[in-house]
């Protein structure tokens, strides 16, 4: 009959690939495969990629024992398919929140794995989607995967890959040697890269994997959190032209240390515009709103009002017409960053089209501001224009006629003060500053939120049009909130749901909760979009 | 053209007899079928089994060699049709496809087949697409074999038991007349691993044979009286012949357990769950790597029909067993318990009432079952036992899932299904579709299997059901009355050719409906691995490609039909649409949407790019891209687009907070972009770059002309900020 049942020593090594389809996950299952085989391991592996194969998140996962194990056993190791909570050995994760999803299924334990994560982004959809700024934070996953794993080792490897002209399977596999982690030499990882690659490719992913040794190798026990702050720009002590050297000083010695940083952009940003003149406008605009920031007591709450109108002011003025598409459009800096961007070298010539579409709104708008008003009720114009000129056009910025054309459109910034434009934006801000100042001699935290509501008006044609129209309905809303004493953080919130969705559910449901009675904050939701897996 | 080349793997289909393979299961399973003297194959690629389909397309030399047939079906039903070969001849057949779906399209056919009965081994080797990264509704394969009485074998997931498996389920079906499943689960398709080949061999009795000497019986034809006699003949005749060859050729295992355990408890499981319950008990302490286990172990690799001998003769001798039986209903749980009833057996019998009845059996669902089915009957197997070995170290009872620091992540990590690929052909059709919905408001929509169902997720959030591959003109069918708006279908060029010609489009000709029908054509069978079909643009030698669509929709009468050859040109399609949701004209307005699959584009015009690029000729690289100073961050575009490679960064400039618009590296170029932005009137900050590789002695003087006069303005303008520079 049955006998006692011996039980043989060998634990295999658990692996897990977190990665999206098309990262090549599967590449790096076959390498360690392959390498762990020519070593003399078992290795197995197996996934469930499917249609996860089309940029959907998958898992591959390996387990690896010796032969000798298998040999002293005398039979051939039953290996699992799929991994278990709890029992991994090493989880490699090709994108940041993958291994936030690791984390998620449990495959992470402090006990047991070192988590080997690359820190690059790749946005889901609906972080790209959000009308404002939907990016998951990254220190989440960093913050949890430093309490989950036994050791973290989180490096951008996508960078890494790209800097050596490769793909991530190369870096990461790189970064699973410098950890140290599987009982296999450097040597065996780069002979199987050198194996199995296909000619060309193999110099550039020996690099990649050296980058990846060298970064794990080199990693940190407690990697640092990821740098997500945005720098304020600098102050400098000189301008770089004399002309400007004026405002500089005015900057200087008029406003608070607190608000110069982004005075200095918005200073920056109204000469690109228009002209030295037109930012000493916006900084006289500026001193006004300091005063009314000094007297409303501003120097307690560091000066916010102020920071907050050096931003939007600047933005504000800066508006986006026709003049400016065409001007940066056709900058020498421009074609240089385009060259950049696509990679050109420098035998190459590289020609870009640029996707326009003037409406009867961005033509009239350029015009002087009487001409365009009464053109813009014109019938018989504008049936013309939409015939004739409004669709799409193709142009092509490195031929002659095409650059010349932006070149002169870009040059009609010498009248954009007296165009319609022009006439309707700054009658816009006036309207806005006016009442950012009533409002704060009652309430200075809600005049800053209505300063930062600004933030909703950007874009083009249509989306400009709709970020208007929520612009306006929280001015609306300021007005009724006036008095409360939880106004700022009810419009705050209201901004955050403006913001949320294009179709304006968000922002709806708010104003409707508003308007019915005292303002109860909604319970806690997640933001749009991330939605757990 | 398939997805992945799968040339270097059709080479280890020729591994000499006593040599070791290593490899993906289903290249096994392949080895396997030319080792069973397999006189044809055929099937409709899927996921898990595509590569099947695939390795077999670029094996056409090796198979002409040994005189096997191989054909891509028009369909799973073809593909079970073409079993008929085996019906009255001594020729073995295979086929496959992705399961349940395939095999409900089969099933006519597979019916018809298992009444009459076959006289060649057929074996229907069955991609179970069931669990994680599964595509489809959540069934059983198992179903079938039971109503049409075909057998179901499931064997233990290594490729030694797989390819093993084939072998004997011809056998199998050869012995009992009775067609054979081989149920291929999706990481048994998938795993990599190794076993010793036998030599290859040729078919026994060839097709051509078969044509030169014709066999009809009657007896097998499924019309009265023989279709009833089939009935008797498979509980009378069929059946037992199984059983018997099933015990004697031993096709279920038994393992031993440790004798201190073996006379109170055992499991019975489905054999591939045979690694998961093996780690489980690892889990528990009760075996190690190698499949020694103190628990003992009754293993159906073969799970229908259930061997009443087998079970009871495991279940006799222990006072409790457990049954490891994934997926619902629990058809084999129930015929156990029938079994030990009727042979008054008191063994108790657990199952679902341990296990979940429902949703995948992972590791951890296995461990927690068999550990809470122990603590019930035998106790003592849970407590520590001593071991000479080590045991390994087990994983916290609790997972670190609850952790506040990871129960956070639910906040950060999103959602990640597939989608639709760089520069897909099909996203802009959706996107028109977008901007149609802006102008005529919200349609019911109708879609289909395929790429083109990723419509469904966002951005685009489209469409209404699916019904089934190549149903989507056909689940509009219903809406074929007078209202305000129109239905709009969506049908792949794949789903067409399986079946939606027929069943969509003919359908709606003849009953005059009224809606929009939307043809996806991208030259391929994208979702299962860019196969060929006939309106492929290819050149096959080995198939007839080039058929197009547009003759065969104008064949069977459809009077309104639109052709857009370029599907991103977005402003056109977005007119086409409105002009077929508007129109007078009745009968069915069918659009024809045309660009190729990007996915296999690239695969074949990269290497021809950049042997043109080495050769030093002029060709021109197309990139698109966003001015980060003129994108204003609001996203409109990605809202209408969702293409991977247009994401997001930093502005870099202070003003503005929000991330700009940005595209990677891995553009392609399609201009999806550009043209939505323009179709849509969203923002000038699209820009495309035409990157001139090896410029010819006129470009360059050309550029050199410009470059002086456009350098010199913009010099000119610079000098002027400089003058003003801050």
């Amino acid at each position: 009959m049955m006998n006692r049942i011996t039980l043989h020593p060998g634990t295999p090594i658990r692996i897990a690939i977190l990665a999206m389809g098309g990262q090549g996950g599967g590449v790096l299952a076959d390498w360690i495969v392959e390498m762990a085989e020519r070593a003399g391991w078992w290795a197995q592996t197996s996934s469930v990629p499917g249609v996860a194969q089309r940029t959907g998140a998958t898992v591959y996962y390996l387990e690896l024992l010796p032969e000798s194990a298998a040999h002293a056993a005398g039979r051939a190791p039953v290996l699992a398919m799929m991994p278990t909570p709890g029992d991994v050995d090493l989880v490699v994760a090709a994108e940041l929140m993958e291994a936030g999803r690791a984390m998620q299924r449990g495959l992470v334990t402090p006990e047991r794995t070192t988590l080997i994560t690359s820190t690059h982004r790749s946005y889901a959809v609906a972080e790209k989607a959000a009308p404002g700024n939907g990016i998951a934070d990254p220190n989440k996953v960093v913050d949890a995967g430093r309490a989950a794993a036994k050791r973290l080792l989180c490096f951008d490897l996508q960078q890494m890959a790209e800097r050596a002209g490769s793909v991530i399977s190369a870096s990461l596999f790189g970064a699973i040697a410098g950890a140290k982690v599987l009982p296999f030499a450097r040597a065996a990882f780069e002979d199987t890269i050198r194996d199995g690659g296909v000619g060309v490719g193999v110099e550039a992913s020996l690099r990649a994997f050296a980058l990846g040794f060298d970064a794990a190798a080199a990693a940190p026990a407690e990697p640092a959190p990821l740098d997500t702050a945005r720098p304020l720009p600098d102050v400098p002590e000189r301008a770089a032209s004399p002309q400007a050297q004026a405002l500089l000083d005015a900057v200087k010695r008029d406003f608070p240390a607190a608000a110069q940083p982004m005075l200095v952009a918005g200073l920056r940003r109204l000469i690109d515009f228009q002209d030295l003149a037109y930012a000493a406008e916006y900084l006289q605009t500026l001193g006004t709103l300091r005063e009314l920031d000094e007297r409303s007591g501003g120097s307690a709450h560091d000066w916010a009002l102020t920071r907050a109108a050096a931003r939007h002011v600047a933005v504000a003025m800066s508006y986006d017409d026709v003049i400016r598409v065409a001007d940066l459009k056709t900058r020498g800096s421009r074609f240089a960053r385009v060259r950049n961007e696509v990679g050109a070298k420098s035998d190459q010539l590289v020609y870009t089209t640029e996707f326009m579409h003037p409406r009867l709104e961005e033509i009239c708008g350029t015009l002087p501001a009487r001409l365009g008003r009464r053109l813009e009720k014109s019938k018989a114009f504008g049936g013309f224009i939409r015939r004739r000129v409004e669709h799409g056009r193709r142009v092509k910025t490195g031929t002659l006629t095409g650059f010349v054309a932006l070149y002169c459109a870009a040059g009609m910034r010498r009248f954009r003060r007296g165009t319609l434009r022009h006439a309707i934006e700054t009658a816009h801000m006036h309207d806005w500053l006016a009442r950012t100042t009533r409002i704060a001699a009652a309430d200075y935290a809600l005049a800053v939120e209505v300063l930062e509501c600004r933030r909703l008006i950007k874009g083009y044609s249509g989306t400009h049009d709709r970020g208007d129209k929520r612009f306006a309905r929280l001015m609306d809303a300021a007005e009724q909130l006036l008095g409360r004493a939880d106004a700022a953080a009810t419009l705050h919130r209201l901004r955050d749901a403006a913001l949320a969705d294009e179709a304006g559910h968000a922002l709806d449901a708010q104003l409707a909760a508003l308007l019915r009675g005292p303002f109860t904050p909604p319970q806690e939701t997640r933001r749009p979009g991330h939605v757990a897996a | 053209m398939a997805e992945r080349s799968f040339k270097k793997e059709v080479g280890q289909l020729r591994i000499p007899a006593g040599e070791e393979f290593r490899g993906e299961g289903i290249l096994a399973v392949t080895k396997a079928l030319l080792q069973s003297g397999v006189g044809y194959v055929a099937g409709y690629q899927g996921s898990p089994i595509s590569h099947l389909m695939d390795v077999l397309a670029d094996a056409k030399d090796i198979l002409d060699e040994l005189g096997v047939h191989f054909e891509a079906s028009a369909s799973e039903a073809t593909a079970a049709a073409t079993l008929a070969a085996s019906v009255m001849y001594p020729i073995r057949g295979a086929v496959t496809w992705k399961s349940t779906v395939g095999t409900n399209v089969a099933s006519d056919a597979l019916a018809n087949l298992a009444s009459g009965g076959v006289t060649g081994g057929t074996l229907i080797i069955i991609g179970e697409d069931y669990g994680e990264g599964s595509s489809i509704m959540q069934e059983r394969s198992h179903a079938f074999a039971m109503k049409s009485q075909m057998w179901l074998l499931d064997p233990r997931p290594n490729l030694e038991s797989i390819v093993q498996a084939v072998e004997d389920g011809f056998e199998l079906s050869e012995a009992s007349h009775t067609p054979v499943m081989l149920e291929m689960r999706v990481r048994s398709c998938h795993v990599h691993g190794r076993f010793i080949t036998r030599e290859n061999r040729r078919p026994a009795f060839t097709l051509a044979e078969a044509l030169e000497n014709p066999k009809r019986d009657v007896g097998r034809i499924v019309l009265p009286p023989a279709s009833f006699a089939h009935e008797h003949e498979k509980v009378r005749e069929r059946w037992p012949a199984a059983v018997k060859f099933i015990r004697e050729r031993k096709l279920n295992e038994f393992f031993d357990g440790d004798e201190d355990y073996a006379s109170d408890v055992g499991l019975i499981l489905q054999g591939g769950l045979y690694n998961g319950v093996i780690r489980a008990l690892q889990l528990l302490g009760l075996a190690d790597s190698f499949g020694n286990t103190r628990i003992p172990l009754y293993v159906m690799n073969v799970t229908y029909p259930v061997i009443d001998d087998e079970v009871l003769e495991f279940c006799k001798a222990r006072r409790a067993v457990l049954l490891l039986e994934e997926g619902q209903p629990e058809f084999i749980e129930q015929n156990l318990h029938a079994i030990l009833r009727r042979a008054a057996c008191a063994t108790v019998l657990a199952g679902k009432d341990v296990l979940p009845m429902a949703g995948e059996y992972t590791t951890e669902v296995m461990r927690d079952g068999i550990a809470a089915f122990l603590a019930a009957h035998a106790p003592h197997a849970l407590a520590p036992a001593p071991t000479a070995v080590a045991s390994p170290p087990q994983p916290a009872a609790v997972p670190l899932r609850f952790h506040p620091k990871i129960a956070a992540l639910a906040t950060v990590v999103p959602a990640r299904p597939a989608g639709f690929c760089t520069g897909c052909p099909e996203r802009p059709i959706f996107a028109a579709m977008k901007l149609v919905e802006a102008d005529l408001g919200e349609h019911h929509i109708s879609c289909d299997i395929g790429c083109h169902l990723f419509s469904i997720l966002p951005p685009f959030n489209l469409g209404a059901t699916t019904m089934g591959y190549g149903l989507g003109a056909a689940s509009s069918a219903a809406f074929n009355v007078k209202g305000g708006r129109r239905a709009i279908s969506v049908m792949g060029d794949g789903g067409f050719w399986h079946n939606g010609l027929a069943s969509g489009i003919g359908n709606a000709v003849f009953n005059k409906y009224d809606g929009v029908i939307v043809i996806v054509d991208n030259f391929y069978a994208s979702a299962t691995g860019g196969q060929d079909i006939l309106s492929s643009r290819a050149d096959n030698p080995d198939r007839a490609t080039n058929n197009p669509i547009e003759a065969a929709v104008r064949g069977v009468g459809v009077k309104w039909l639109r052709v857009v050859d370029r599907t991103y040109d977005v402003a056109r399609l977005r007119d086409t649409l409105e002009e077929a949701l508007t129109t007078p004209e009745p009968g069915p307005k069918v659009i024809i949407a045309q660009s190729e699959c990007m996915l296999n584009k690239q695969r074949r015009v990269k290497p021809i790019f950049n042997k043109a690029v080495k050769a030093g000729e002029r060709v021109v690289k197309e990139r698109f891209g966003v001015d980060a100073d003129v994108c204003s961050g609001d996203h409109a575009c990605i809202r209408l687009s969702g293409c991977p490679s247009l994401t997001l960064k930093d502005s870099g400039d202070p003003l503005k907070e929000d991330p700009v618009a940005y595209v990677d590296a891995s553009c392609v170029g399609c201009g999806n972009c550009g043209e939505v932005a323009d179709a849509a009137v969203l923002c000038p900050s699209f820009y495309r770059a035409d990157i001139l590789h090896n410029p010819t002695r006129r470009d360059r003087l050309l550029a050199r002309v410009r470059g002086a006069v456009i350098g010199f303005l913009q010099r000119r303008r610079a000098a002027r900020l400089a003058g003003s520079a801050l």
